[in-house]
């Protein structure tokens, strides 16, 4: 475990309990969000993590050693921090600016001129700038130099209080992209602070939702979304959001038929005929004897044959179109309602049969995220988010491949 | 006036000279004790008015008063003299440091702090260029001070162009106290210049 905080406490000389019994542990890699209302002690958590605070009690430890007993000064040399007020130095020219942490750890001069080329690529800003001062740039062009500088010296862990607060939309996304490139490709650990649902929503691995100094709810933005702790937690993620959400966050396996009408491939023609007309099916699927998904068989076939002994191992169709129980709704419907089939089979990770998808099922979502926008919305939100899945799709395109290619790859029944 | 420059001429200059350097050298210690002595009162915010204040009191010690206590204690001569201007010279040095750090940015102190300088790294790094503009212009009013107030150092036997006005008074002789005057004026106004030219000089450019 990288960073360890272990009942937290904070009380202001003047009283003020900022921070009660904060706990959470984060390991290396991971995006935390913390989000809450204004003063619920974002920026009180944060600021223990690199000593600008002291604790009033509780520890903090980072790759199990206590922050207490070491040197302040460099803890923070080894920690990014933006500070809510982005806090540039108006002396300084950018590129100083930007240097300040890889001199103060000594890099040589030519290292850091390399990395101050490098950070203000990253936040895509031209290279004239770096000889320019503070004050010659807009809020938004500041920000991002503020961002770029907690990263100039490799820190393993990136602190951020609301870096993207006085950005356009745009900027945002790409900052966003930026950040989160980082975290998922460099293995970066980033704790955030934001105030933008959507914000934390996107980036988080976890978020930490936080009220009046108490920590209300610790999940993946998947679990929060679909169980949110409490009325709070609800009305901080907003009705319509976790509407709109459920493509994202439901998985095949909560809108699926379960006990589908399957037939093993050493019976024969007549037994598939009854069990068609006892079912009141047309397409029967075909699992062997660990209930495996092997294929399918339908009407045609058996109307084409007149010989009843024939076995369903010889009629059946070997290439069928399933998905995974575990894919989210919002990945596969649009895949299912394009291919135009009626029923889709589900299997488990041991490609066990284990449901069926019905078209109706998943109109009926369709609906329902719609239904949940407001009318004036142009564009359905439910588009929006199938695009935000199909993007996701090709960040994760590593993990996903193999199943992509399996479902892509045999869709033959339609 | 030619007259004057061919009587006095080399006079004149001697003079200047013992004038600047006085001045130069109660201003320069009046730097070395009150940027630092500033630097720390910001550090310890209860007895930074009660220190200003202090201050604030010598400086409404008449001139003369203060010279003539300091002769009790120096003697006669540029010691003394130069002593009393040097305590004139706190309270602008002082009070204008004390007001520039005050003035930073807690954003900028946070940041410095926070990405991991020293105390010491973030007031020389950060706090000090920041203030500089301010603590200079304390500078400027403390030289054109101690300028003025140098020509009554002569008084105490520390020479200067103070010896010019003083026996042209002493002897109501005109020519010998604007002799004397004129060249404190102008040594002001010169040192003032140029102070002000230091001050936009250690002023960070987008602050100008
Ligand atoms: N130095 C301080 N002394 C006393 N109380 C403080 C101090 N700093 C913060 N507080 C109080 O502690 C509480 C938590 O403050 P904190 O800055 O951590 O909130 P936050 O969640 O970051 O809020 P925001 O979203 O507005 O930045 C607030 O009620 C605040 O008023
Ligand atoms: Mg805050």
């Amino acid at each position: 475990m990288l960073l360890s905080m272990e009942h937290l406490r904070k009380e202001y000389a003047n009283g003020k309990v900022a921070v009660d019994d904060f706990n959470l542990n984060v390991d290396k890699g991971e995006f935390i969000c913390f989000i809450g209302t204004s003063g619920s002690g974002k920026t009180t958590t944060m600021r223990m993590i690199n000593r600008m605070l002291t604790q009033t009690s509780g520890t903090i430890k980072i790759n199990d050693k206590d922050i207490s007993q070491m040197d302040p000064v460099k803890l923070r040399r080894s920690i990014g921090y933006v500070i809510q007020n982005v806090g540039l130095m108006p002396h300084m020219t950018i590129q100083e600016n930007i240097e300040i942490v890889p001199k103060l750890l000594g890099w040589d001069k030519e290292k850091r001129d390399k990395q101050a080329h490098k950070m203000i690529d990253l936040a895509q800003l031209p290279e004239e700038m770096l000889q320019r001062y503070p004050g010659e740039l807009s809020g938004g062009q500041q920000q991002r130099i503020g961002v770029v500088r907690a990263l100039a010296a490799d820190q393993e862990i990136i602190l951020m209080d609301e870096p993207f607060g006085a950005l356009d939309p745009i900027t945002r996304e790409s900052l966003q992209d930026l950040v989160k490139h980082l975290q998922e490709d460099l293995g970066r650990t980033f704790i955030f602070v934001t105030h933008d649902m959507d914000e934390a929503l996107r980036l988080a691995t976890r978020v930490v939702i936080m009220s009046k100094g108490k920590q209300v709810q610790i999940d993946t933005p998947e679990n929060i979304l679909r169980h949110p702790a409490n009325e709070f937690v609800t009305n901080l993620i907003g009705e319509e959001r976790l509407i709109r959400a459920q493509p994202n966050i439901m998985n095949i396996k909560q809108i699926m038929r379960k006990n589908p009408v399957a037939i093993s491939p050493d019976k024969t023609l007549s037994d598939t005929i009854d069990l068609m007309h006892d079912k009141r099916v047309d397409t029967l699927l075909v699992t062997d004897d660990q209930d495996k998904l092997i294929g399918y068989i339908d009407l045609d076939d058996v109307s084409r044959n007149t010989n009843a002994s024939t076995l369903v191992s010889e009629l059946m169709n070997h290439e069928v179109f399933y998905v995974q129980d575990k894919a989210l709704i919002g990945d596969t419907v649009q895949r299912i309602l394009k291919l135009g089939v009626k029923n889709v089979p589900v299997v488990d990770d041991d490609h066990r049969l284990v449901g069926i998808v019905t078209r109706t099922s998943l109109v009926d979502l369709v609906y329902d995220a719609l239904r949940g926008a407001t009318d004036e919305e142009l564009s359905s939100p439910f588009n929006a988010d199938i695009h935000a899945a199909a993007n996701r799709d090709e960040d994760d395109s590593k993990d996903d491949n193999k199943d992509t290619e399996k479902e892509e790859g045999s869709d033959g029944q339609s | 006036m030619i007259n004057f420059l061919s009587t006095y001429g080399t006079q004149l200059i001697s003079k200047t000279g013992q004038h600047l350097y006085i001045s130069a050298f109660a201003l320069a210690l009046g730097v070395i004790v009150a940027v630092p002595l500033g630097i720390v009162l910001t550090r310890m915010k209860r007895g930074a008015n009660a220190v200003i204040t202090l201050a604030g009191v010598l400086q409404t010690i008449p001139a003369m008063a203060l010279l003539a206590i300091m002769i009790p204690i120096f003697g006669i001569g540029s010691t003394p003299a130069i002593v009393a201007l040097f305590i004139y010279s706190l309270l602008p040095i002082l009070r204008n440091t004390y007001l520039g750090m005050e003035g930073v940015s807690p954003d900028v102190k946070d940041a410095a702090k926070g990405m991991g300088m020293t105390a010491w790294q973030s007031m020389i790094r950060a706090e000090l260029p920041l203030a500089a503009p301010v603590i200079m212009s304390g500078v400027r009013l403390s030289a054109t001070y101690v300028i003025a107030w140098a020509t009554l150092a002569s008084y105490i036997g520390a020479g200067g162009l103070g010896d010019f006005i003083f026996n042209g008074l002493n002897l109501y002789r005109s020519d010998l106290i604007l002799g004397g005057s004129i060249p404190v004026i102008i040594l002001a106004l010169i040192v003032d210049y140029l102070l002000g030219k230091l001050e936009f000089a250690v002023t960070p450019k987008e602050l100008r």
